[in-house]
């Protein structure tokens, strides 16, 4: 245990812990940007900087520890002046661009330029004219680097969580920006983004953003239901967002206890969602009339009743071995086990199998 | 081969390595630093051999190509010892002469002394040329005397014999206390107290350990470690050994930029000597004592000479700093305890062991112990490589050491620090050479540059290319540095070509302390110090600049502009012809000529080229 003081109140806390969680747990509200639950944490974006009393030092809260006898500061002139500098710098970097911004009203940056009651940085305004080209290259994730406040966030979950090391930054100074193998876009062959979609979830700004979602809604908008991913066995959660009855877009959960706690997902999870709402899908029964040869669309009643004549008939002319089934694993496992039971049970075969095996 | 496998072994072969020099009658020493080797060295060097094979002399007379001896400006450079005739700026040409004229009859070469830049006297021997006369050379003593490719040589001046003091009469604990007492302090550019970073890294319970040598030197214009590096390995090497032996370190490795080809060279040799001859590996010297040790190449990232950015780099990470706490001697390479120290810090611990603490602390000033190398360079007439005790003033150095300023004109600032220091005004070039002192007049002592200007150096301009230095080397990791020092630049621009506004000078001051304040790591701590110690000394310049459009010292092109003295132009035509842009207008034998402002680009030519002084650079912008 270690005795600290913040703000001129004492506590006791655990010696392991960075300044960050002992005082966001005590109540402290210490700003961040470049930390999150999930990744290391790197001390670069420098909002979350405390005073050190003893030292006389600013300190990332993030990444220093509490040690015995610490006395800190985590709101006071020199702070304030420290962080808003911080963010002014930031946003003389940025385009003011809110009202168009895919991140708009999800935007760690927005939220504190409007805590720090900042208009205007004092440092030539915002960003007039792009830097960088907008990289779109690829179906899944566009990445428009002028947005891009360089938390790093995106690189460490890239290397730390997905274990991808697809992303990284590029280029030094001013001219800094995080980018993809050789400097391509991470749909090139040489890239080995594998399009899961977590550096998009944690990106703080407007910077990285889904392609198919763009346009489709800004977070305040969307609808968010918690969900099971039907794709495999692992039963990763996700938060399928929807606007106007339509999904348009599949988010992560950060939560412990999760098969996916860290909010990773695969790219037929993340992305694989356009079906739902896809034109093509079957959502009748069809039967196919015998003389034109085409699907006509029928009601359950009659093709539950024209599955099961057609069943006792082969059943009685060819024999229940004549009857095979093949069943899914976009399946629940209650729906796989009662296709089991009627091929067993009711038809009398064991000729069962599963697309996973194939 | 032959190995060295006890303490008396090694007495052995040092008596070996020196009775063998001593049996050889002229030394001619060459330099061969990579300063001399711009200069031509090695054709001389060639010549040299050819010509002693030629005339059957290699017996009685060695050539030995040695590093760095310093006085680069005058290279190729070479000694000849014992008698100490000193020659500067030799051509392959001279190399017959100076073997038939000086090695065989003693007689000296006018032509190629070092004449005295003030009394134009002509000067004989090394030690009495004012420029080595100053300086105290602890860590480069050797460097004009052993050949860096032969361990011999490092034996033949007791190389090692700090080693084996620390590994067989002193515990870890008292090597530890000997470095603390001796008062050394980190020469990479913090100043922190080396004794006491070997103890926190020693009293870290967990293995392995790891010792790191600093020899990424970024400092534009500076090339001391480098110096070191080629022109005496082993030195480097022993420090390190001795460093890791106390904190119980059994590896080591050397950070060391690619474009160092020649002290990479001859570090590579050297350790792989030191393996060969049983000074590197398994149990040194029978002590139970294991150290190996690697090669780093960097790529040339300034920032990479950050401890912790270099580490990452180490690790084969991007060269990026982290916070510290916590500090390498907690957690640093892969995470564990790790000593890092700078090239010059590690030159001067085998001495230390050698001689002893209060032989160490007994030079110097209160806080700060022992030598200082620097580059000097700029507006001096002695530029070069210069190793001088603490506590001697800037003013020894410029005028003594420096000899003075070119031209006869008035020294104006000393910039100390590197991009990260800072400009010290001619009225404080009183204060000593001392870490705490040059950070009381807002400076620092840096690695080791310093910078001579005088009084056509223009401040705001100085400030500008240090920062364009340090915004571009930033690592663009932090808002503060990648941002701020890049808005701190676009001022300065602005404030350099005419567009300055009230407001600026303010607002340089507020974003410079903020920088300081917020950055991450040292280089953006330190990168706002030109700009904030030029404002504090230089102010008028700042604000000749933004208020009156007009550059004082003549530098910033947008701020000046070029007159013709009606009453000293004697209509010759001359300027006319050199200019490259026609902005000169005149009939020959007519009136005065005229300059089109608006034309001119400010190269230069017309003023150098005019017989009678009458074309002028006027401070301001012409009406
Ligand atoms: C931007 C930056 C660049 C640095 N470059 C070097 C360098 O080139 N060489 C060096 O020895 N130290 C350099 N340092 C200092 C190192 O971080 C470290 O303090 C030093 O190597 C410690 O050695 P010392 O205690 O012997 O001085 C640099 C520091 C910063 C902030
Ligand atoms: S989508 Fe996944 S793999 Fe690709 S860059 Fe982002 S985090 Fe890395
Ligand atoms: S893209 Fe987003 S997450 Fe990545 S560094 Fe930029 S702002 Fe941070
Ligand atoms: S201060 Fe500059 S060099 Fe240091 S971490 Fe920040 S951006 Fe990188
Ligand atoms: S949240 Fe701590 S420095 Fe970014």
């Amino acid at each position: 245990m270690a005795e600290i003081s913040i703000n001129g109140s004492s506590y006791q806390v655990d010696d392991d812990r960075t300044i960050l969680s002992a005082a966001s747990e005590l109540g402290y509200d210490i700003p961040t940007l470049c930390h999150h639950s999930v990744i290391s944490d790197c001390g670069a974006c420098r909002v979350c900087l405390i005073e050190n009393k003893k030292s006389g030092n600013l300190m990332p809260s993030c990444t220093t520890k509490v040690a015995d006898g610490m006395v800190i500061e985590t709101e006071n002139k020199r702070l304030r002046r420290a962080r808003k500098t911080v963010i002014e710098l930031l946003l003389s970097d940025h385009p003011n661009d809110c009202m168009t911004c895919e991140a708009d009203g999800n935007c760690e940056l927005q939220d504190l330029a409007y805590e720090f009651g900042i208009d205007e940085p004092p440092y030539g305004g915002f960003k007039e004219e792009p830097r960088f080209t907008i990289e779109r290259d690829n179906p899944f994730i566009e990445h428009d680097p002028d947005k891009c406040i360089l938390c790093g966030r995106c690189t460490r979950v890239d290397q730390e969580v997905q274990c991808s090391d697809a992303i990284e930054f590029v280029e030094r100074g001013f001219a800094a920006k995080v980018g993809a193998a050789l400097k391509k876009d991470l749909g090139d062959e040489d890239s080995s983004c594998v399009f899961c979609g977590q550096c998009v979830e944690i990106c703080p700004t407007g910077a990285l953003s889904y392609a198919p979602s763009l346009g489709e809604g800004r977070e305040y908008q969307l609808k968010k239901t918690e969900t099971t991913c039907g794709y495999c066995g692992v039963g990763c959660k996700l938060e399928l967002k929807s606007r106007n009855n339509k999904v348009v877009g599949a988010g992560s959960i950060y939560r412990d206890n999760l098969p996916n706690p860290d909010g990773e997902a695969c790219v037929k999870g993340r992305f694989g969602y356009e079906f739902i709402d896809h034109p093509d899908r079957l959502t009748k029964p069809l039967i196919k009339d015998k003389e034109s040869g085409e699907f006509k669309e029928t009601d359950w009643e009659e093709a539950l009743d024209y599955v099961a004549d057609n069943f006792r008939r082969i059943k009685r002319d060819h024999g229940a071995e004549a009857f095979g089934a093949l069943c899914s694993a976009r399946c629940s496992n209650e729906e796989n086990y009662l296709i089991q039971k009627l091929m067993r049970a009711s038809i009398g075969t064991h000729t069962i199998d599963h697309c996973a095996r194939l | 081969m032959a190995k060295v496998s006890s303490p008396r072994d090694l007495e052995q072969y040092q008596k070996q390595a020196k009775a063998a020099r001593d049996k050889i009658e002229t030394f001619i020493t060459m330099c061969g630093g990579t300063g001399c080797e711009g200069s031509g060295c090695r054709e001389v060097i060639k010549e040299m051999d050819e010509k002693l094979a030629e005339k059957n002399l290699q017996e009685s007379i060695s050539l030995k190509v040695t590093g760095c001896q310093g006085f680069c400006e005058k290279g190729p450079l070479m000694v000849i010892r014992p008698a100490g005739n000193f020659y500067c700026n030799i051509q392959p040409d001279d190399v017959e002469e100076i073997i038939e004229k000086t090695v065989l009859k003693g007689e000296s070469i006018s032509r190629l002394e070092y004449q005295d830049p003030e009394t134009e006297e002509k000067i004989l021997k090394e030690e009495d040329i004012p420029f080595y006369q100053n300086q105290e050379r602890l860590v480069f003593k050797n460097n004009g005397y052993i050949s860096p490719t032969r361990i011999e040589d490092y034996f033949s001046v007791d190389g090692y014999s700090g080693l084996v003091e620390a590994l067989f009469n002193m515990s870890q604990e008292e090597v530890i206390e000997e470095v603390v007492n001796s008062g050394l302090r980190g020469r990479g550019g913090g100043g922190f107290p080396t004794g006491q970073k070997w103890k926190l890294t020693y009293q870290e319970d967990s293995d392995p350990k790891y010792v790191i040598c600093n020899s990424d030197e970024g400092d534009p214009g500076a090339y001391m470690d480098r110096s070191i590096l080629e022109g005496n390995p082993h030195l480097v090497l022993e420090g390190m050994m001795i460093g890791a032996y106390a904190i119980g370190a059994s590896q080591g490795f050397i950070y060391v930029r690619a474009e160092y080809p020649l002290a990479v060279k001859h570090i590579n040799i050297a350790i792989e000597q030191a393996r060969e001859w049983g000074l590197l590996g398994e149990n040194i010297l029978g002590s139970g004592f294991s150290f190996e040790v690697e090669i780093m190449e960097g790529a040339g990232a300034f920032i990479c000479g950050e401890e912790t950015a270099l580490m990452a780099s180490i690790e084969g990470k991007r060269g990026m700093p982290r916070p510290k706490p916590p500090f390498p001697a907690t957690s640093g390479l892969w995470g564990q305890p790790t000593n890092i120290n700078n090239v010059e810090t590690l030159g001067n611990v085998p001495l230390i062991i050698k001689n002893g603490a209060d032989w160490f602390n007994s030079i110097g000033t209160e806080n700060s112990k022992g030598s200082k190398i620097f580059s000097l360079v700029g507006k001096v007439n002695n530029t070069g490589l210069i190793e001088v005790p603490m506590g001697i003033t800037l003013r020894e150095i410029v005028f003594d050491v420096g000899g003075g300023i070119p031209g006869g004109k008035e020294v104006k600032a000393v910039q100390s620090g590197g991009p990260s220091g800072g400009c010290i005004p001619k009225d404080l070039l009183d204060i000593p050479v001392d870490f705490d002192r040059l950070s009381e007049v807002g400076s620092i002592m840096g690695s080791g540059g310093l910078v001579v200007m005088d009084e056509d150096t223009c401040m705001v301009d100085v400030a500008k290319f240090f920062l364009d230095f340090t915004q571009d080397e930033s690592c663009g990791e932090c808002p503060p540095c990648r941002i701020g020092t890049r808005r701190m630049l676009e001022i300065l621009n602005r404030i350099t070509s005419g567009e300055g506004q009230e407001g600026d000078i303010e607002l340089l001051e507020r974003l410079g302390e903020d920088i300081i304040d917020t950055s991450l790591c040292g280089l953006g701590q330190t990168a706002p110090n030109p700009v904030i110690s030029t404002i504090q000394y230089f102010k008028d310049e700042y604000e000749a600049h933004i208020y009156d459009k007009a550059c004082p010292a003549g530098v910033c092109q947008d701020l000046i502009y070029y007159n013709i003295i009606e009453e000293e132009c004697r209509a010759c035509d001359r300027c006319r012809r050199v200019c490259p842009v026609e902005a000169i207008e005149g009939e020959p034998g007519g009136d005065p000529y005229i300059l089109y402002d608006d034309i001119c680009i400010r190269c230069g030519n017309c003023i150098e080229e005019c017989p009678f002084s009458a074309i002028e650079i006027v401070p301001g912008q012409k009406e």
